[in-house]
């Protein structure tokens, strides 16, 4: 049984290349490309789909990463042949079931988040984050405010944060946070001044925990005449129950891979909608729909938005991840909303305990989990050397993906957990007593764990050969 | 409960050994001042009622026969595509950063980069990045790192038939570190690019094949002025369109740096503009610079071959503020996507499908230019794509012909570029003979009527 | 217990220095730092010809999971730079005070004077 394409390749005759174009321009060599049968293509990636976890086949406990069930209904619907089948360019009044459904998004997530106008057209996350603090450097520049060239960000944040503001042409400054987890209040006031122009926060914040504070901080942002940027990475923690808005923030992305239950595809497509107050509606980027009193839809263009920070993507975005998205929210309603948060909120409090119970330390014992937390298996490494790698390594033998590790480096030796609401209690009991087991085999026989996994299609990987010798492609 | 499994009995338990009385309990530590009671969302809709809902909006898209391309185009993708795409085991997998128990996807990436190193003619290939406009501005600032361009002496020139959307989306993003967009014009007449008059401080040169315009470009020549003026040279390709053209490797003496693309030809639905997926391709000398995930091939400690992500230290969840990019998330099941599209179809269907791409271009444009009033403004060489110069303005043309179920193209005034009738009209293998004579008779009937 | 040889001068910033002769020194990392740093995958070391700025950054060293900004421990022009790091970057895990040197500069014998002295390096590392 071959493992490779390239070993399925039939012969077939070279095919004429056309006259008309010259010969300079046209291909030197023939196209050296497989030649598989189609049912040999259908085994080959049927079988390596096989040596992928996925929610559809095991639990992810992926903290920072939302990994609920993706309903199948979204693809089915995305799927349509009327809106699969639509071109880009499509004039608006052939393209009115499109962007009705992308208009109701726009203004159903305006509702969720507490914001005045989302733009939908950010391809993830990170590009959501480089369009929000564009536009907070757009929002400053229209007033004739130069001098804000600085970006604070938490020094617990996702490594986009900076790696955006940075991309949009900021100095990034980093705040520490304490160790109960909330940001360092006295270091905020220190560094606020007529060069900052703004702040990227998370709350509930990297470290798992709500920032309790935040009305003060944002108070404090606004007063030294700078804007909040909520990173939306975390907004399953709240759905439906908090507004980043009513917080205090200005402009914010959301991950509708994550918090609106579009799949992760093994990397992406994901989208990455931004929401803004009312005063950087202006500098939205394009393409935004916009419909009349009449009902008729339209795309906004920058004869409409002129001070827009412009376009992110040829066209509107990844609009089969927004029909996805559309499909949830419409599927779930009001109440239903209201609900991620709560049963997100309940399932990671109860693993939370759980894990306690059985002998993990929580990193911020004394406060509420919001949708996820964080334990910290030091005391395992000072005990036998097992790290929190380890721990992972050996989970995936039991089918369960292991946990975000080593995020926040703050916290040493972490395990970051989210289990997400459409998980069932038997799925956690199961999880909390295999972590359980891994604690015994742990201090019992170190050695199993070190050596995890033992069950999977690879054991560890030499990572360190993979990057002296790059292998990044198929020789010919 | 839609997607939430809890029964009441299970609730209870849970709420119990976590201490708490009500779910709202466990929002304790969020001021109460923050926490609304209701939203402005619609009720929700049972599976039956959505799917109802949904596909009445589908329907009302009206269903055209397509004639337009502009970076964007219809193919026919096999059946067996989406089929193992949308197997949960892809469709709903993490980004593979547990290599061991995501060997799946890292082993499609890695022939996904194999393949696109083989049609661009380059060594290195990412993982993917948002789509080809935003991969060309990652393209441009890979070239000003590589250059070592500093302060205010960074610039890229940039052909001023490069596709409108494309260059909108290097403004915005370049725009935001003070890169200068140099516009290189092109020939009135020819339609294709005439060499710069001069390289400036410029890190790089845009070389798009084809143009806006669907012409094909002396790629050679631009190429060699480009490094001959110390540039590098970023191809701007179709990847259907490789395999019948030169691949960017060859062009010149030494071959394109770069090669970056919109992937969507490559069994993506059109879906009104995306998600596609952007491709960019390198020289391995250039690799630290290259933005995005990497997937290579290594072993176990049994010796087994595995692959896995590397070179992560260029990206931003390690190098965080000086990562080559702010990526993530990328097209990853775009990706899988277009590798099960080229192995369906191999090296040779895909020859076979970009011949027939073109020889259905020849034909209709063929078959259009014998329409009274019908003119071709630009008589060079092309792929699949040509301008139409129209007696009326394309875009009245365009619409009137959506009446008879077709989107004829696109017209060059929406962009701003050519003449009020300028249509730019594209044909792929999904249109048959009866397909092209269809939008004849059409634009016969229209012209006269309008 | 990380090697820290006593012949040797280190900076705060983990780099050694060892003396040449002749206002020449040769510049490499530590075992404490690569240790930190886990298995290298590359090391880009300034041209020939360049001046480095003690305390500034000089260059970058990349292991499989992390990066980490190489600083120039003195002040000085660059005079030979370890080449074979490219092909061997395992060199500085292995053996970082030999094989795994990274560059050779010209510099002032007061700069030299100026850094920590094994027993100060070590006392650095525990802390």
């Amino acid at each position: 049984m071959s493992d490779s394409i390239f070993d399925h390749d039939h012969h077939f005759p070279a095919v004429e290349l056309p006259s008309d174009i010259p010969a300079e321009l046209l291909r030197k060599a023939p196209l050296n490309l497989p030649n598989p049968a189609e049912l040999e293509v259908l085994r080959h990636y049927t079988r390596l789909s096989q040596k992928n976890f996925s929610i559809d086949t095991q639990f992810y406990p992926l903290g920072s990463c939302t990994m609920k069930y993706n309903p199948r209904i979204a693809h089915t619907m995305a799927s349509l042949p009327g809106f699969a089948r639509l071109h880009p360019d499509t004039p608006a009044p052939a393209m009115q079931g499109l962007l009705q459904v992308l208009w109701e998004l726009q203004e159903w997530l305006a509702a969720v988040t507490g914001m005045a106008a989302v733009s939908l057209t950010p391809a993830a996350g990170a590009q959501g984050e480089l369009a929000g603090v564009a536009m907070i450097r757009a929002y400053h520049a229209a007033r004739g405010d130069h001098e804000r060239r600085k970006m604070l960000i938490p020094a617990a944040a996702h490594g986009t944060n900076p790696a955006s503001a940075q991309m949009a042409g900021f100095a990034v400054v980093e705040i520490p946070n304490l160790v109960d987890g909330d940001l360092d209040m006295a270091f905020l006031d220190q560094h606020l001044g007529p060069d900052v122009a703004g702040i990227m926060l998370t709350n509930p914040s990297t470290l798992g925990v709500f920032e309790r504070r935040i009305a003060d901080i944002a108070a404090r942002v606004h007063g030294a005449g700078g804007l909040l940027y909520y990173d939306g990475a975390n907004l399953n923690a709240i759905l439906g129950r908090v507004q980043p808005g009513q917080m205090g923030f200005d402009v914010m992305h959301l991950n509708l891979h994550k918090t609106f239950a579009t799949p992760h595809g093994g990397g992406g497509p994901g989208a990455g909608a931004v929401a803004v107050q009312e005063r950087l509606r202006p500098f939205l980027p394009l393409p935004m729909v916009t419909r009349s009193e009449e009902g008729a839809l339209r795309w906004l263009d920058e004869g409409d938005l002129p001070q827009s920070i412009g376009r992110l993507s040829a066209h509107g975005g990844n609009v089969g991840v927004l029909l996805r998205a559309h499909a949830y929210l419409r599927r779930l309603g009001r109440v239903g909303v209201g609900r991620v948060s709560a049963y997100a909120a309940l399932n990671a409090n109860y693993l939370l305990k759980e894990l306690q119970r059985v002998g993990y330390q929580a990193a911020f014992p004394e406060r509420r989990a919001s949708h996820e937390f964080i334990l910290t298996v030091s005391d395992l490494q000072k005990a036998t050397g097992i790290r929190a790698l380890d721990v992972a390594k050996r989970l995936l033998d039991f089918g369960i993906h292991a946990p975000t590790i080593y995020f926040p480096q703050l916290v040493p030796e972490c395990l970051l957990i989210e289990p997400t609401e459409t998980e069932s209690k038997a799925t956690l009991d199961r999880f909390v007593a295999v972590m359980a087991q891994i604690r015994q085999e742990a201090l019992a026989q170190p050695e199993l764990l070190r050596e995890a996994p033992h069950h999977l299609p690879v054991g560890r990987l030499d990572e360190a050969l993979a990057a002296r010798h790059l292998d990044v492609a198929a020789a010919q | 409960m839609p997607y939430i499994p809890h029964d009441g009995l299970e609730t209870a338990a849970m709420l119990a050994a976590v201490g708490v009385d009500s779910l709202d309990q466990l929002f304790d530590e969020i001021p109460p001042n923050l926490q609304v009671q209701d939203m402005a969302l619609p009720e929700g809709l049972s599976e039956m009622a959505l799917r109802r809902e949904l596909e009445g909006r589908a329907l009302s898209n009206a269903p055209l026969r397509c004639f337009a391309g502009g970076g964007a185009y219809a193919h026919h993708i096999p059946a067996i595509v989406w089929e193992i795409a949308g197997r949960g085991e892809f469709y709903s997998a993490y980004t593979p950063y547990q290599p061991e128990a995501s060997q799946g996807t890292l082993q499609v990436v890695y022939e996904y980069q194999s393949f696109i190193t083989r049609l661009t003619g380059l060594e290195v290939s990412n993982a993917s990045l948002y789509d080809g406009a935003s991969g060309l501005a990652e393209a441009c600032l890979m070239a000003l790192r590589i250059q070592g361009g500093q302060g205010d002496d960074k610039s890229i020139l940039v052909p001023e038939n490069l596709l409108p959307g494309w260059r909108r989306v290097l403004d915005s993003i370049l725009g935001l570190q003070q890169i200068r967009l140099v516009t290189v014009p092109y020939d009135r007449v020819a339609g294709t690019l005439v060499l710069p008059a001069e390289a400036g401080d410029a890190a790089a040169l845009i070389i798009p094949q084809s143009n806006a315009l669907g012409l094909l470009e002396s790629v050679d020549v631009l190429t060699d002025w480009a490094h001959g003026h110390g540039l590098l040279a970023i191809a701007v390709v179709n990847p259907l369109a490789l395999a019948l053209l030169k691949a960017p490797g060859d062009w010149g003496t030494q071959g394109a740096d770069m090669a970056v693309g919109e992937g969507q030809p490559l069994g993506i639905p059109l879906t009104g503009g995306g998600p596609y997926f952007g491709f960019l391709a390198c020289r391995k000398a250039h690799v630290r610079q290259l933005p995005g995930r990497l997937v290579a091939k290594t072993v176990d400690g049994q010796g087994r071959a595995g692959f896995c992500l590397t070179l992560q230290a260029r990206e931003q969840h390690i190098r965080r503020g000086k990562a080559t990019s702010n990526i993530c998330t990328n097209q990853g099941l775009m990706v899988t996507a277009a590798t099960i599209h080229m192995a369906t179809l191999g090296g040779h269907g895909l020859q076979r499908t970009a011949v027939l791409c073109h020889e259905r271009a020849v034909r209709l444009r063929e078959l259009l230019t014998v329409v009274p009033g019908v003119r071709l403004p630009y008589g060079g060489p092309f792929f699949h794509e040509f301008v139409l110069r129209l007696p009326h303005a394309a875009v009245a043309v365009r619409d009137a012909l959506l009446g008879h179920g077709l989107l004829a193209g696109l017209p060059l005034s929406d962009w701003g570029m050519g003449e009020a009738g300028d249509l730019l009209v594209c044909a792929t293998e999904l249109l048959d003979e009866a397909d092209l004579l269809a939008y004849r008779d059409a634009l016969t009937s229209v012209l006269e009527t309008l | 217990m990380s090697k820290i040889p006593e012949t040797l001068r280190y900076s705060d910033t983990h780099e050694w220095v060892e003396d040449l002769g002749g206002g020449r020194y040769r510049v490499g990392i530590t075992d404490h730092a690569q240790e930190l740093l886990g298995d290298l995958v590359y090391v880009e070391v300034p041209d020939i010809g360049k001046a480095i700025h003690g305390g500034e950054v000089c260059g970058v060293l990349e292991s499989v999971k992390a990066a980490a900004d190489l600083y120039a421990p003195v002040n000085g022009t660059v005079m030979e730079r370890h080449d074979g790091l490219g092909d061997n970057p395992q060199w500085l895990n292995e053996d970082p005070y030999g094989q795994g040197w990274i560059m050779v500069v010209e510099a002032d014998a007061a700069a030299w004077a100026g850094l920590l002295d094994a027993a100060a390096y070590a006392k650095l590392t525990e802390s």
